[in-house]
Formats: C-alpha cells, sequence, structure tokens
C-alpha cells in the first residue's frame, strides 16, 4: 500500500457482497451499518482487519464485512482471536459475539482475554436471549422469564455483561442501544480507538424471539428518562429536559432533579472514564431501570499493557540475538562419531 | 571402614553386552536425576541406551509410602537397544517401600543393593513388610548388597555445615557414585552436570561431589563388591555429533527445526498437562527463534489460539495428553472444515478420565482418528521412539503446511520421558517444507480471490496472507462451496465436500513411503505396530529371525492415511501379529481397512509392552 497517499473510505467499502440473512427488523441490522460507518470514519483499510465471531445470529456478522472473517465455533471466539492477534499484531481484530456466545459456553474464554487485555474490540450483542436456537432463555434473560426451556419461568439469576466484564480487569467498558445511531457511533469510535480489550455491550433487539426486551429503554418518548449518557469530564445530567442529575452520596448513586432542594449540575457526579480505581465503574455497572438511569457510552477506558505486545516484546528482545538452530540441536552435552 | 583407606580388594572383572539397572526411591530421592545422568554417562560412553522413568502422579506422596516410590530404569548395551529392558539386572532400593514395589522386576541372581539405614522399623511398616527382608530370607535369589547409605553420606559430610536434610537429600548421589563404579562409568560427566546444577552454591557444590566421590570410593574400597563390570562401547553408528535426547525435547527441536526450514514462527497454544507439560516448557524457552508460547486458560483456548495463529499465517501447534484432547476435538473439526494447518500433539497417557497420569498408554488411536462430530478425517503420525519424535514432529509439519490441514501427532509417556541417543541432523540438510502461501492478488481471474480453490497435486487450498489487498475472505464452521468458499447448503455440494475431505487424508499416502519392512515381504507371522511398541516388536522379531523363523515386522509411522502397499502386505503372511497397549485399536482400523487374518495382543498395564511376552505371542502363531 502506497503509505504517501492516504485511502478514504466510505461505509459500503466495508460491506461484503454476501446477502445479510438476519430476519427483518432483527437490531443487528442497525449495528452493522453502525459499524461500516465507523470503520469508514477510522479509515483503515479492509484488509489490515479481521472480524472474528463465535456462534449465535450475532456471529454471522463477518460475512456481511469486506474485512478478513472467520466465523468460528460457540463461545471460542476470544481464543481465536488472541492466538490471531498474538501472531499478527499488525491487523486490527475485532470480535463479534452474543449475550450466550459470550457468557454461557465462552464465559471462560471472555474473563481471560479481558483479564489479558489482548489488543481486541469485543462487541456483545445482547439480546437476552438464544436467537439462533430458537429462543431459549440466555445468562442476561431476566428471573422468571418465560421461554420454550423455561415455561414455569426461568430461575436462573441473570448477571450483567459489562459488571462481569469489570470482575475480569476490562480496561474499556461501553454500552450503547442499536436503536440509538449516535451514542453507538461515539462508542464504536472510542473502542476503535481504544489499546487494549475494548468491551462493548450492544443492547440488541430480537423482534422474533424476545421482542421489545429494551423498549423501555429504547423508546424514543421515555429513551432521555431511561438512558443516561456518560461523557468523560462531564456532570451526569439526564433526562428530556436534562432537569435530572445522579448524586452519589457515599457509594449510592440518587437521582436528584435539579433546581431541587438548591442543587444544581455542579452537585453531580462528574464522570471520570480514565479513573484507574475500577470502584466507580462498578457502580455505573450496576446502575439499572428503572430505579436508575441505566449508563450508556464509554463507563471505563484506562490504560494497562497489552498481553499480544509484552509477548512480541519478548521474542523481539531475544531476537536481537537470533537463535542458531545447529547449537540448539548439539544441545549442551554431545559426541562426536568420525 | 573409612573412605581414606585404598587398600582395594581383589576382584573379578566380568564384561557384559548389555545391563538394565533400575533406580528406585521416594519422590523425593532424586531417583530421576540418578537415571538420567548415568543415562548421560552411559552415551559418553558409547554405549547405545533407551530409559523409562516411571514416576507417581503424586509429588511428594508421604516419605517412605509405596504410593511415592519413583523409579528410573535404563538399559546400556554395547549393541543396538531398543527397549529399556524387560528383566533387570541391578535394583537399587532406597527404602523398604521402593523394594516391595520394585523387586518383581528384579531378574533371579540379580544384583540388589538397598539402604539399609531406611529399614527401620517405621519404614518396614510402611512398605507392609511384617518381617525385615534383609533379614528373613526372603531375598536369597538376589545378590543383595546392604550398604548403609544415609550414614556412610553423613559421613562423607561430616566437617560440612550442611543439615541433616541436605545431607540426606544428597545420598542419590552416593547410590549413583557407586553405580558408576560398579559398571565403570566415568564421573566426570556427572561431575559438571552436579557443577551446572549448583552453580552459585559453592557448599551444596562441595558436598554433592564428595557424597558422589565417597560412593565410588566406597565401591572401591568396600569389601562388599567382588566383581565389577564392564560393558564396552557400541560400535559407532554413522559419523555425525549425537545427543542424548528424550521424546518432549525431540518433539519441540522438531517444530523449531520445521520453523527455521519453513520460514514462520511457532505460536504453540497449550494448558499444562501431565506427560505434555515438558513440550511448552521447553518451547517458552526458545523466543529467540519467534517460538510464541500461550498458556491458555484451558485446552480449547489453547487449540482455538492455534487455530487463529494458523489463519494468521502462523506454523501453529498445539499440545496435550488425552483428556486435553478429548476438549479439543470440536476445533480440530473447525480446523478440518477451514482447511488450515494445524499440529496437534497428543502425548498419551494411562485412561480413561484422569487415569494414570504419569504412566504410558497408547489408547487415544482411536480418538485422533475418529474422535470428532461427522465426517472429519484428520491426518496422525506416530514417533517410534524418543529420538524419532524428532523426525514424526518435522514429518508431521511438512504434510500439515503442504496439504493445508490438521495432523496429530501421537505421542506417549514412554516416548515423552525416555532417552535415547540421537543422531542430529545437519541444518542444511533438512527436507524442504512447502505451503500453498498466496500473498498477492495479482493474477486472479476475474472472479478475484477462490479460498477453497485447490492444487490439484496436494488438493491444498492457498493460504492467503492476512493484510494483502484483495484476499479478504470469510472462512468458519459452516459448510462451504467448493472453490467460492461461500456458506453452501446444497446436498450434493455437501456429498462432494464430505468425500473431497475424506480424499484429501488418503491423498497424503501419494506422498508417502510405502511399508518399510524388517525381514521378507512374506513368510508366516508378520507383526504390526505402531507408537512406542516399536522397541519391543523390533527386538522381539530379530530374535525369531535369528532362530530362523519366518517372522517379519512392520512398524506403522502414519496411522491415517496408512501407506498404500499395507493390504497387499498383510496378506503376504500366514497371519498377522498386531500388539498394542490397548484393547486393540490399530487392529480394528485394520480390520476395518483390510481382509486378512490376524491376532491383537494386547496388554494395557502403564508399561512399555516386554519382548519377552512378544516372543511368546510370536511363537504361538508359528507353525510347529
Ligand atoms: C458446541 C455448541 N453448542 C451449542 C450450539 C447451539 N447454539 C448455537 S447459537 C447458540 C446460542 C446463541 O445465543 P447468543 O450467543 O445469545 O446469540 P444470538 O443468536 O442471540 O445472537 C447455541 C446454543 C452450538 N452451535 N455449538
Ligand atoms: S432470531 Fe432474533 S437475533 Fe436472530 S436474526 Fe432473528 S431477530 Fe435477529
Ligand atoms: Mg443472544
Amino acid at each position: 500500500m502506497d503509505q504517501a497517499t492516504p485511502r478514504t473510505f466510505k461505509a459500503k467499502d466495508f460491506a461484503s457482497d454476501q446477502d445479510v440473512r438476519w430476519c427483518p427488523g432483527c437490531g443487528d441490522y442497525a449495528i452493522l451499518s453502525a459499524v461500516h460507518k465507523a470503520l469508514a470514519i477510522q479509515g483503515i483499510a479492509p484488509e489490515s482487519i479481521a472480524f472474528v465471531s463465535g456462534i449465535g445470529c450475532s456471529s454471522r456478522f463477518p460475512y456481511y464485512m469486506s474485512t478478513y472473517g472467520f466465523h468460528t465455533i460457540h463461545g471460542r471466539a476470544p481464543a481465536v482471536a488472541t492466538g490471531l492477534k498474538i501472531g499478527r499484531p499488525d491487523l486490527q481484530v475485532w470480535l463479534v459475539t452474543g449475550d450466550g456466545d459470550a457468557l454461557s459456553i465462552g464465559g471462560n474464554h471472555l474473563i481471560h482475554v479481558l483479564r489479558r487485555n489482548v489488543d481486541i474490540k469485543i462487541l456483545l450483542f445482547n439480546n437476552r436471549i438464544y436467537g439462533l436456537t430458537k429462543g431459549q432463555y440466555s445468562p442476561t434473560s431476566e428471573f422468571g422469564k418465560k421461554t420454550k426451556s423455561t415455561p414455569l419461568g426461568s430461575v436462573d439469576h441473570p448477571f450483567s455483561p459489562l459488571v462481569v466484564g469489570l470482575g475480569a480487569e476490562a480496561t474499556f467498558l461501553a454500552r450503547a442501544i442499536d436503536v440509538d445511531a449516535p451514542v453507538l457511533g461515539e462508542v464504536l469510535a472510542a473502542t476503535a480507538a481504544h489499546q487494549g480489550s475494548a468491551y462493548v455491550e450492544i443492547l440488541q433487539n430480537c423482534n422474533i424471539f424476545n421482542d421489545g426486551a429494551w423498549d423501555t429503554l429504547s423508546a424514543k418518548e421515555s429513551r432521555a428518562d431511561a438512558l443516561l449518557h456518560l461523557r468523560h469530564g462531564q456532570p451526569m445530567v439526564f433526562g428530556r429536559a436534562r432537569d435530572k442529575g445522579i448524586v452519589l452520596r457515599g457509594l449510592r448513586p440518587e437521582v436528584v432533579t435539579l433546581g431541587e432542594g438548591g442543587l444544581s449540575e455542579a452537585d453531580c457526579w462528574v464522570h471520570d472514564a480514565h479513573d484507574p480505581d475500577p470502584t466507580r465503574a462498578f457502580i455505573l455497572a450496576r446502575m439499572w431501570a428503572p430505579a436508575l438511569p441505566v449508563p450508556v457510552g464509554v463507563l471505563r477506558a484506562v490504560q494497562r499493557p497489552c498481553y499480544d505486545a509484552a509477548v512480541n516484546a519478548q521474542v523481539a528482545t531475544a531476537r536481537a540475538t537470533p537463535g542458531d538452530l545447529h547449537k540448539l540441536l548439539v544441545g549442551r552435552k554431545n559426541w562426536t562419531v568420525s | 571402614m573409612s573412605m581414606g583407606e585404598s587398600t582395594a580388594p581383589v576382584r573379578r572383572r566380568e564384561t557384559l553386552e548389555s545391563v538394565v539397572v533400575r533406580f528406585a526411591g521416594d519422590s523425593g530421592d532424586g531417583m530421576q536425576l540418578a537415571g538420567s545422568q548415568m543415562t548421560l554417562a552411559s552415551v559418553l560412553a558409547g554405549n547405545d541406551v533407551a530409559t523409562f522413568p516411571d514416576f507417581p502422579a503424586e509429588i511428594r506422596a508421604p516419605a517412605g509410602t509405596l504410593a511415592g516410590v519413583s523409579g528410573f530404569q535404563l538399559h546400556f548395551a554395547s549393541d543396538e537397544v531398543f527397549t529399556p529392558g524387560d528383566a533387570v539386572d541391578a535394583l537399587v532400593a532406597m527404602n523398604p517401600a521402593a523394594l516391595a514395589k520394585n523387586i518383581k522386576s528384579l531378574r533371579k541372581s540379580g544384583l540388589l543393593i538397598v539402604n539399609r539405614d531406611a529399614f527401620t522399623a517405621r519404614g518396614l511398616k510402611m512398605a507392609g513388610y511384617a518381617e525385615n527382608p534383609l533379614q528373613d530370607g526372603s531375598l536369597a535369589e538376589y545378590q543383595l548388597f546392604e550398604v548403609d547409605l544415609s550414614r556412610l553420606c553423613r559421613d562423607a559430610l561430616a566437617d560440612t555445615e550442611l543439615g541433616s536434610k541436605e545431607v540426606e537429600r544428597s545420598k542419590n548421589y552416593f547410590a549413583l557414585g557407586l553405580m558408576c563404579w560398579l559398571y565403570e562409568r566415568q564421573l566426570e560427566v556427572v561431575e559438571e552436570e552436579i557443577a551446572a546444577r549448583f552453580q552459585g552454591k559453592p557448599h551444596l557444590l562441595d558436598a554433592n561431589l564428595a557424597v558422589l566421590r565417597g560412593g565410588w570410593a566406597y565401591g572401591e574400597n568396600s569389601e562388599l563388591f567382588r566383581i565389577r563390570f564392564a560393558v564396552p562401547p557400541a560400535p559407532a553408528g554413522a559419523p555425525g555429533i549425537y545427543r542424548n535426547i528424550t521424546g518432549n525435547e525431540a518433539v519441540a527441536l522438531g517444530l523449531i527445526a520445521a520453523s527455521v526450514q519453513a520460514g514462520r514462527d511457532i505460536f504453540f497454544g497449550s494448558y499444562p498437562i501431565t506427560p505434555a507439560s515438558d513440550v511448552l516448557h521447553a518451547l517458552a524457552g526458545q523466543k529467540s527463534f519467534g517460538v510464541r508460547t500461550f498458556q491458555a486458560e484451558d485446552e480449547i483456548a489453547a487449540v482455538c489460539a492455534a487455530l487463529g495463529a494458523a489463519w494468521g499465517g502462523q506454523l501453529a501447534v498445539t499440545c496435550t495428553s488425552g483428556p486435553g484432547m478429548a476438549l479439543k476435538q470440536e476445533a480440530i473439526g473447525l480446523a478440518v472444515m477451514t482447511e488450515l494447518p494445524l499440529v496437534i500433539l497428543d502425548v498419551q497417557r494411562g485412561g480413561p478420565s484422569t487415569g494414570l497420569p504419569t504412566k504410558t498408554e497408547q489408547a487415544d488411536l482411536l480418538q485422533a482418528i475418529w474422535g470428532r462430530n461427522s465426517e472429519s478425517p484428520v491426518a496422525v503420525v506416530a514417533p517410534r521412539s524418543p529420538s524419532d519424535a524428532f523426525d514424526a514432529t518435522y514429518e508431521a509439519v511438512q504434510v500439515a503446511l503442504r496439504h493445508m490441514m490438521p495432523v496429530i501427532i501421537l505421542s506417549d509417556g514412554a516416548i515423552a520421558n525416555g532417552a535415547e541417543p540421537w543422531r542430529v541432523p545437519d541444518p542444511a540438510q533438512l527436507a524442504p517444507i512447502t505451503a500453498p502461501e498466496l500473498a498477492t492478488a495479482e493474477g486472479l481471474g476475474e472472479k478475484g480471490f477462490l479460498p477453497y480453490s485447490r492444487d490439484p497435486l496436494t488438493l491444498a487450498r492457498p493460504w492467503a496472507r492476512l493484510g494483502t489487498p484483495g484476499l479478504q475472505h470469510r472462512i468458519g464452521g459452516l459448510e462451504k462451496s467448493e472453490g467460492t468458499g461461500h456458506i453452501s447448503y446444497d446436498s450434493d455440494n455437501h456429498h462432494n465436500m464430505v468425500v473431497l475431505r475424506q480424499r484429501r487424508i488418503d491423498n497424503i499416502a501419494n506422498f508417502l513411503p510405502g511399508c518399510d519392512v524388517t525381514g521378507d515381504r512374506q513368510g508366516d507371522v508378520l507383526v504390526v505396530s505402531w507408537g512406542s511398541t516399536y522397541g519391543a516388536c523390533l527386538t522381539a522379531v530379530r530374535r525369531a529371525q535369528r532362530a530362523g523363523k519366518r517372522v517379519s515386522h512392520v512398524h506403522l509411522r502414519w496411522l491415517n492415511p496408512l501407506p498404500s502397499d499395507l493390504g497387499e502386505l498383510l496378506e503376504s503372511f500366514r497371519t498377522v501379529l498386531v500388539p498394542e497397549m490397548n484393547l486393540g485399536q490399530l487392529y480394528k482400523v485394520l480390520r476395518a481397512a483390510y481382509d486378512f487374518r490376524g491376532h491383537s495382543y494386547t496388554r494395557v498395564a502403564g508399561m512399555p509392552l516386554r519382548v519377552q511376552e512378544l516372543e511368546a505371542e510370536i511363537e504361538a502363531l508359528l507353525p510347529s
């Protein structure tokens, strides 16, 4: 590639020629188009990018990208992506996964890729259901959920993808919702820019098996009151009239109405995405409707050395004196027959 | 007696062709160390050797118990050696438990050297002895030498500052010194090893050297030994540089040699498991060759990471033992589907389940050939001895890269930890390794890049270099259209692809040599072996041949595909004997593939097969 003439890209440059096979109305379409756009803005060529996925509706994603793509096996994409990134640090590696793929069968790999901080961008499409296998509950489905496999209601306690991620020492945590293109675009741009595991929960509607799962968060009328759009360095203010704020009392977040009781923006919790202490990020990750607005945007973005870079640095140092095959083969103790 | 005196008693010197010794003691007694250093001394004395380390799964079972006994068997000879030996000529037993556990392996009138100090009431009880076997006459059929090993070590170290624990810990070197004297092995080699081991710890270095020499001097000066043995060097092999090597070391070296030859860095994904971990350890220290080792969170991650690296163009390897192999199978199926080169090392151990982690077995053959869902054929190769693991590994890489496919190497515990001399290959003489690399989109037809187009000879698809403009492609576990690689649910395409994947395996046989037969290509009995039973089978067949019997041996290096002339060979013998350390897995494979008459001989004891039992089996099949 001629380095001197920077190429510019359009969203369609990142689309493949394959027919997209998600159900009409599926939230995955909006995410796909947001990713195409974000990559065009980022400006890295399709051939320098690889998309790796597991199994699930969401994991069909790589087929619809003009980049390199690997649709692997259920739950194991983080491991495949880790091997790829270690061997090929020159490629930008993205990973697409679902709530079942990442948090059930692939839970082990997910926590370890985050812990190692491998330089991979992880998009978890959370539709709170197993889409591809036609509608069983998932680890993010709400307690009591009735599905094909839980006719009397699920008795499984769900967990939050971001809380799990934080427990695994993730350096970058973000959330967006499929229908909110501006926030999704902003989050994808930050994801692309982060060095290390960038972990994003995208709330996605499965209109076939779990339609409306995010309605209270996504509906145009209620969105502004239900979501808290986080911006680094900004006080946490939300609501259609931007008249509500979050005040942190000790370790307890509280919704306040601005202007009441003498409270103003200046009293609100100011978001610090770069705080090395994960305590506040944990509070944010656990904030949930209806008691509290659900945070979207970048919850946490801190720097820590990447595993893949560290592995390659050790190799580069050792290679300063390249190995001598003959010396290695003959070993320390040997004898000669002439 | 004190060691200062040097009025050596008069004694006989006997020359032997072949000797089997075994060191046995507590796991903490350093028996593996003593055994491997005597091995080194023996190869440097010019003997051919084979070894069999036999240790418990527990790291340190309570001292003195039967569970904690660790053994190391060494066979050295002035002739070619193919097995660690059936019966032991000299047994060193450091305590009653070691005696109880190993006495069965000692031949009648064999040498039995015991550490008398350990035969206390408590020690005897822990080993389950009601009476002291040193005193009740039960050892009468052996030549018993009682040595106060612990006391002699204390004496040798009387004027050092060493604590009693450290003194006790050095007694393996006393036993080693004594054995080196008895079999005329040079101490210099061992002394160099001790020097390397205790570098920077002068007090331990001096102490262990003193004890080693004390053991030698004790043999020389005490009245106990009226005989000493010489085992002259074996006839010099082909000219070249030789070294001693274990199977796990040989795999690591084979991978690095292949990596240098192929010009591709190794990505090695692994999760620790006995007896395979040493390959990970060996490669982790070879970063100057560009080796990237990845200790994954589990075996599934290890193989998946390797597959990701393979897609990225690395020489991808994963390594495990039976239980881990079971975990990797789904991902190996993905490698079959995506037609990516991947080397999978399975160092087989006793099973099922956790089984016998430190013992050997060859019962993963069917798991390797058929252990995945659906029609998912994989090439399988097995080394036959520790040094052969270098070549088998090298060949596995050749096939994986040339044909773009996963290849399983089936090693086992005996090969992994066993050692033998190896003629080191000249790096300039290594066989070529080729891969269908594609690193430019120039010259592609109007259809652009077809990831599932293939080379008519190797049936390999191109290995596109990721990052190349115009070669972007998508692969995955869903069925592919031949050519484009697009997802296809078409029934004819699926049938064709299933058949094609099998044909890709069968086709490898066109690139491999035919059967390498020891003996005539027809006769009464053909012994067919694979893996580590090679040495025992070959030795048994040679003995039968020397006795004028019409017996031949064929050893199978590739288990999938089988050599193309094997069927004909099987039919050229009155009968076929297939000895295995499983319940007849190769036998089943052969019976499914060929029409022949034969016998399966099986023993799954966690131990190498013995030559004697094979001789008896062959004898029974011969016409009377
Ligand atoms: C080893 C294995 N087990 C089970 C399946 C079946 N399976 C395919 S996708 C899936 C769940 C997918 O759910 P999720 O990750 O939430 O993805 P979605 O379809 O909702 O996007 C399951 C159980 C499989 N393909 N492989
Ligand atoms: S089943 Fe649900 S998640 Fe899957 S494609 Fe259809 S709408 Fe989307
Ligand atoms: Mg889902």
